[in-house]
């Protein structure tokens, strides 16, 4: 009893220092890949290659006023970004990140939790994250917030109708509702150690869930919720200092637990030969992380009616489709 | 005291304080919020009876659906503050209101009664009726096969609904096209425009 508490307890903490450490050089990444594809050179000064950068980000914006505006609801102001960040530091409780493994005489899984319906947690963890964005741009008072607000709430709302279907069809293959069964399921022991994940057999469902999941964190080329050019910042445009630096991070976070669960569901999870497990599941999600980036230098914001009735009137009936014949050639089978 | 017992009090607790929070509170707001942790808190006890799928469901659907879909109505239409509740209320409505809660709160107590007796004298406050009660399994097995018929109606019904209100919420030009630009065949630019096209 007292054992299991411990080893939990030091998991935990240790996959919260690694998604927090993740999301500051997520941006020191971003940075600089950007410049790279922009034809610039990035962050340089702090520390070699700037990687000092996301600490002299925090302790700047650590050190920065805390501005509350007047027409603010405070209470709700405050509790917004909290709203935001917990939900997207919650879905890592169920993402194995590599296999099992006798540490100091003890067998640890290398999951947190290993709930038999961690996808449905993930849905639920996901949709309550949209609590945050809507009551940041109510309580705000300002009209920019709202306007951000009201956009990224009803784009999250509409994205995750495709979000959750595009999955569907790997449970239906699978199986199962366990994360670490349908990495299991993935392995292969043959040299093409490839073989058995569900890219091949949801090439489908991987394009959908990639582009719902770029739409659910709000990040380009569907960042309606702070296009710059009309809205300001979004919902977050009245926030500073502390308060704006976690709405930053939960966006990174929820950028690490889309990819996450991506590797898991379409790429074998851990799975792969010779390196350690956990690094490959790095590699795996540090691929998604640098697609995002990418994605975020090539492509322009789509326009907001565009975004709308791409998400309900094509990929909404593509992921039901896609629903249909997997499980009919489950049916067959 | 064992750790579930510790975790089963503190959201029994939160449940209870973030349903009566949720009535007493006169921002609305604060109200959806309130109920988002009762609910949360409810999936927890779920969760700990071991009906992990009813735990996520209620999350998924209720806190993360239906609330949400209050919350965009308390927005639009603005509620703050509701200065005065009682300014339109009657003795009439008074008395319903009494009558309805009243009736409402006897009926929790049966249910409450009815399950004390049944189950927890025997088997403790924590245990399910049922093995593997509120599993994916479970509840997919009656589903698809002993509640098939009524499932089935429902989604029709539920279709329905929507398909309802899409009619209902369609602005009527979209079914009949007006023509909004003005055409003049006099007019050059416009000429030249749709040569161009």
């Amino acid at each position: 009893m007292f054992e299991i508490v411990v080893i939990t307890v030091i998991k935990v903490s240790v996959v919260m220092m690694a998604i927090l450490t993740g999301c500051a050089y997520s941006t020191w990444l971003e940075r600089k890949v950007l410049a790279r594809m922009q034809n610039r050179v990035g962050p340089t000064y702090a520390g070699p290659f700037g990687l000092l950068q996301p600490v002299a980000d925090g302790l700047k914006i650590i050190f920065k006023e805390d501005l509350v505006p007047k027409n603010a609801e405070k209470v709700m102001f405050a509790l917004a970004p909290i709203v935001t960040f917990v939900p997207a530091i919650l879905t890592f409780a169920v993402i194995p990140f590599g296999a099992d493994r006798i540490l100091f005489g003890h067998h640890v899984k290398m999951v947190i939790s290993d709930l038999n319906i961690g996808v449905l947690w993930i849905f639920a963890v996901t949709s309550l994250g949209i609590y945050g964005i809507i009551l940041a741009g109510w309580s705000s008072g300002s009209k920019y917030s709202l306007m951000g607000g009201l956009r990224a709430s009803a784009q999250m709302i509409s994205y995750e109708v495709s979000y959750g279907l595009s999955i569907i069809g790997v449970i239906i293959l699978a199986n199962t509702l366990s994360l670490t069964e349908i990495i299991s399921k993935q392995s292969s022991d043959s040299i093409w150690f490839f073989e058995n994940w569900y890219i091949w057999k949801q090439p489908l469902g991987f394009f959908l869930y990639l582009t719902c999941a770029i739409a659910e964190t709000n990040r380009a080329p569907f960042d309606m919720a702070e296009a710059e050019s009309e809205l300001v910042a979004g919902y977050h445009t009245e926030y500073s200092s502390m308060r704006f630096s976690m709405f930053f991070i939960a966006e990174y976070a929820n950028m690490l637990a889309v990819s996450s669960v991506g590797a898991v569901l379409f790429f074998g999870g851990w799975n792969g030969p010779v390196l350690p497990s956990i690094l490959w599941f790095l590699i795996k999600v540090f691929l998604f992380m640098f697609f995002y980036i990418w994605l975020r230098a090539t492509f322009p914001r789509f326009r907001y009616d565009q975004l709308m009735s791409f998400g309900w009137k094509v990929l909404f009936p593509l992921a039901l489709l896609n629903t249909m014949v997997t499980a009919g050639f489950k049916m067959i089978k | 005291m064992t750790l579930d017992l510790v975790i089963f009090i503190i959201s029994a607790l939160t449940a209870i304080f973030g349903a009566l929070m949720m009535i007493f509170q006169r921002n609305p707001v604060a109200s959806v919020m309130y109920m988002i942790l009762s609910l949360v808190s409810q999936a927890v006890l779920y969760m700990q009876l071991g009906a992990l799928f009813i735990g996520a469901v209620l999350i998924i659907v209720y806190a993360g659906a239906i609330l949400v879909l209050f919350l965009f109505v308390i927005m639009m239409l603005n509620l703050r503050q509701t200065e005065d509740m009682d300014s339109d209320s009657t003795p009439i409505s008074k008395l319903a209101k009494f009558l309805v809660s009243g009736l409402l709160f006897l009926e929790m107590l049966f249910v409450v009664r009815g399950s004390y007796f049944q189950s927890s004298v025997e088997t403790g406050l924590l245990s399910p009726q049922i093995d593997d009660f509120g599993s994916v399994e479970s509840v997919a097995e009656l589903l698809f096969t002993t509640y098939l018929y009524p499932f089935e109606l429902t989604s029709i019904l539920l279709l329905t609904a929507i398909v309802g209100a899409v009619v209902i919420a369609r602005k009527p030009s979209n079914e009949d096209p007006v023509e909004i630009l003005p055409f003049d065949s006099d007019d050059d630019e416009f000429k030249s425009a749709k040569a161009a096209e």
